[in-house]
C-alpha cells in the first residue's frame, strides 16, 4: 500500500459516484419510469445484483445502486491491503532485512496496520465528501434523508475493516502469497457471489458472513439503520481476524529467499 | 562467556528436514566459521538466531539470552549479512541506511560514513540502480552500522571483486579487535581458513566436527605425495589413508596417523620424490564428506 495506490481507489470512486449521480440527474424526471421499467426485469436478476426493492425514483433510492459499485471497489481495496500488508515483505525478499532488525513482530504488524488505516480514511473521506458534494448537484431538488446517508457512509469503515482483516489472515494462512489480485478477487468476489446466488435463490444462512450481506445499501437508505445482528457478526469476524494474525505472524517461518 | 549457545537445536519444514540436534557454542571474540555445501542447514542455523523461523526443538542462546523470548533485544547487537540482498524498491542508498541506523538505539551516521568511504559506496544512488556487488555493499555497510558485538555472516563476499573482499575481510579483523564476536558461515574454504579461529563443518542437518582450524590442519593430516618407479599402490592402503590417488609414477593421499609409521612405509623403497604438507581445509574438508 502507498499514498499511490489509495488516490487511485480513492479516483475510482469519486468517478463512479461522480458519473451515478449525473445519470440520476439527468434523468430524474422520468425517474418513475426507470423504476417501471425494473419492475419488469425477472425478479432473480434483480437479486442477483442486491437491486429487489430498489425506488430509484428518490436520490437515495438510486444512489444505493452507485454504492453497491464502490462497495465492490472498496473491498477489493481493503483486501489488497490486508493481503499484501505482510507478505510483501515476504514476496519481496525485504523481511530479513527487516525483521532481522531490533523490531518485534507485534510492533510490526501495529505500525503496518496502522499505517493502513491511515490508508483506508482518506479514501473514506473523500468518499464522503464527493458522495455530498455530487448527491447535492444532482439531487434535483428533492430531500435527502441525511440520517440514512451518513449511515450508509459509516458503514464504509467496518466494511472495509471486514476485507482487510480477513484478508490479513488468508495471508498468514498461507505459505506464500505469489499473487495478491488472486487472493483478493477470489475474497471478493467469492463473498459478493455468495450473497448474489442466496438473493437469487432466496434465504439460505451462508451469506450473512458477506458483509455485502452484512452492509447491503437497499437495507440501509430504506430502514436508515443497519441490520443490528450481522454487523455484530461482521464486526465479530474482523476482531477475530486481528486476533488471529497477531498469533499468527507471532509465529510465522519466514520462507528463506529464492 | 559463550556469546551463541545452541543446544539440540532441530528444524524441520513440514517433513523435510532443516537441522537435527546442533549443538555448539561460540566465545566472545572469536571469528567462528561455519562450513558445509548448499542446502545442509547454514542458513536455517542462522535464521533460527535471528528468530526468522521457530526451532521444532531445542533452544539457541545469544548473549546468554533464549533467542526467541528476547529476539528484539538481542537483535539490537547483532549485525546480519544476508547471502542474497535485496531492499525496498525506489530507495536510495543513504535512506535505507539511515531507515537501517532508526533500529538502532545509538547514532549511527558517522558510521554510516566510514564505512560507505572505505567500501566505495555512493550513497546517492537508487538501490534499483546498483550492481551486485554494489548491493552486497550496502548490506555490508547495513549490518555493521550500529558496531555490533556479534556479526552473523551468511555467505558474505560473493559478488564482490577479490580487492573488495580483500577490503572486507579487514573490516571483519578490525571489528574483531575491537571486540565483536564473528559467525562465518561459507561453503568457501579457503576464506574460512583464512579468517576463522575454529570452524564447525555440517553435513544434511547434522554436525560433524568442531574443530580448531589449526588442529584441524596441523596435528590430524599430512597431504603426502610420493614419487618412485614401480610403486605398489597396495602398501600405502594402511588405516588413516584417504583420498588416495595414483598418476603415472606418483601416489598422493590425505594421511592421519603416526607419521614415523608412515616415513617407514615411504623408505622402504627407492624414490625419487616426497613431499609431506599441511592440506588445505578444502582437501579435509572433502574428506569428511565422501
Amino acid at each position: 500500500m502507498n499514498l499511490r495506490s489509495v488516490i487511485s481507489w480513492s479516483v475510482t470512486q469519486v468517478i463512479l459516484i461522480f458519473i451515478f449521480t449525473a445519470i440520476f440527474g439527468s434523468m430524474s424526471d422520468s425517474a418513475a419510469l426507470l423504476s417501471e421499467a425494473m419492475d419488469k426485469f425477472p425478479p432473480e436478476l434483480l437479486a442477483a445484483f442486491g437491486m429487489t426493492n430498489m425506488d430509484m425514483s428518490t436520490v437515495l433510492g438510486f444512489f444505493a445502486l452507485a454504492f453497491l459499485f464502490c462497495q465492490i471497489c472498496l473491498a477489493i481495496q481493503a483486501a489488497n491491503y490486508g493481503i499484501s500488508l505482510l507478505s510483501v515483505e515476504e514476496r519481496e525478499l525485504t523481511a530479513d532485512f527487516l525483521l532481522a532488525k531490533p523490531v518485534g513482530r507485534t510492533q510490526i504488524l501495529t505500525s503496518k496496520l496502522l499505517s493502513v488505516f491511515t490508508g483506508l480514511t482518506i479514501t473514506n473521506v473523500i468518499v464522503w465528501v464527493s458522495s455530498f458534494v455530487f448527491l447535492n448537484i444532482y439531487k434535483n431538488g428533492q430531500e435527502i434523508n441525511t440520517n440514512a446517508l451518513l449511515m450508509l457512509l459509516l458503514s464504509i469503515v467496518l466494511f472495509q475493516l471486514f476485507f482487510l482483516t480477513v484478508g490479513m489472515v488468508i495471508s498468514l494462512l498461507v505459505k506464500r502469497v505469489r499473487s495478491v489480485t488472486t487472493f483478493s478477487m477470489a475474497l471478493v468476489f467469492g463473498l459478493y457471489i455468495l450473497t448474489a446466488f442466496s438473493g437469487m435463490m432466496g434465504g439460505t444462512s451462508l451469506e450473512i458472513i458477506s458483509p455485502f450481506k452484512q452492509f447491503e445499501p437497499n437495507y440501509i437508505i430504506k430502514n436508515s439503520a443497519y441490520d443490528t445482528p450481522l454487523v455484530l457478526l461482521s464486526v465479530a469476524v474482523t476482531l477475530i481476524s486481528i486476533v488471529g494474525s497477531y498469533i499468527l505472524y507471532q509465529r510465522r517461518n519466514i520462507p528463506a529467499p529464492v | 562467556m559463550s556469546i551463541i549457545e545452541v543446544n539440540k537445536l532441530t528444524k524441520y519444514y513440514g517433513k523435510s528436514r532443516g537441522i537435527v540436534d546442533v549443538s555448539f557454542s561460540v566465545d566472545e571474540g572469536e571469528i567462528f566459521g561455519f562450513i558445509g555445501p548448499n542446502g545442509a542447514g547454514k542458513s536455517t542455523t542462522i535464521r533460527l538466531f535471528l528468530s526468522l523461523i521457530y526451532p521444532t526443538s531445542g533452544e539457541a542462546k545469544i548473549f546468554g539470552k533464549d533467542c526467541i523470548e528476547y529476539g528484539p533485544e538481542i537483535r539490537q547487537d547483532i549485525g546480519y549479512l544476508p547471502s542474497e540482498v535485496f531492499y525496498y524498491e525506489g530507495m536510495k542508498v543513504l535512506d535505507l541506511l539511515k531507515y537501517s541506523a532508526s533500529f538502532y538505539e545509538r547514532d549511527c551516521t558517522q558510521r554510516i560514513h566510514e564505512l560507505s568511504e572505505l567500501m566505495e559506496l555512493d550513497l546517492k544512488r537508487r538501490i534499483d540502480d546498483l550492481s551486485y556487488g554494489n548491493k552486497k555493499k550496502v548490506g555490508i555497510v547495513q549490518g555493521l552500522l550500529h558496531s555490533p558485538k556479534l556479526i552473523v555472516l551468511d555467505e558474505p563476499t560473493s559478488g564482490l571483486d577479490p580487492l573488495m573482499q580483500q577490503k572486507f575481510f579487514n573490516l571483519i579483523r578490525e571489528e574483531n579487535e575491537r571486540g565483536a564476536t564473528v559467525f562465518f558461515s561459507s561453503h568457501i574454504l579457503g576464506e574460512v581458513q583464512k579468517m576463522c579461529n575454529r570452524v564447525a563443518i555440517i553435513k544434511d542437518g547434522s554436525l560433524i566436527n568442531i574443530q580448531d582450524i589449526k588442529t584441524l590442519q596441523k596435528d590430524n593430516y599430512k597431504k603426502i605425495r610420493v614419487v618412485a618407479e614401480g610403486l605398489v599402490g597396495k602398501r600405502f592402503e594402511i588405516e588413516g589413508v584417504s583420498n588416495f590417488e595414483r598418476e603415472n609414477g606418483a601416489v598422493s593421499f590425505l594421511f592421519k596417523g603416526d607419521i614415523n609409521a608412515m616415513l617407514h612405509i615411504i623408505g622402504e623403497k627407492e624414490i625419487s620424490d616426497v613431499t609431506i604438507e599441511e592440506p588445505t581445509l578444502e582437501e579435509i574438508f572433502m574428506h569428511y564428506y565422501e
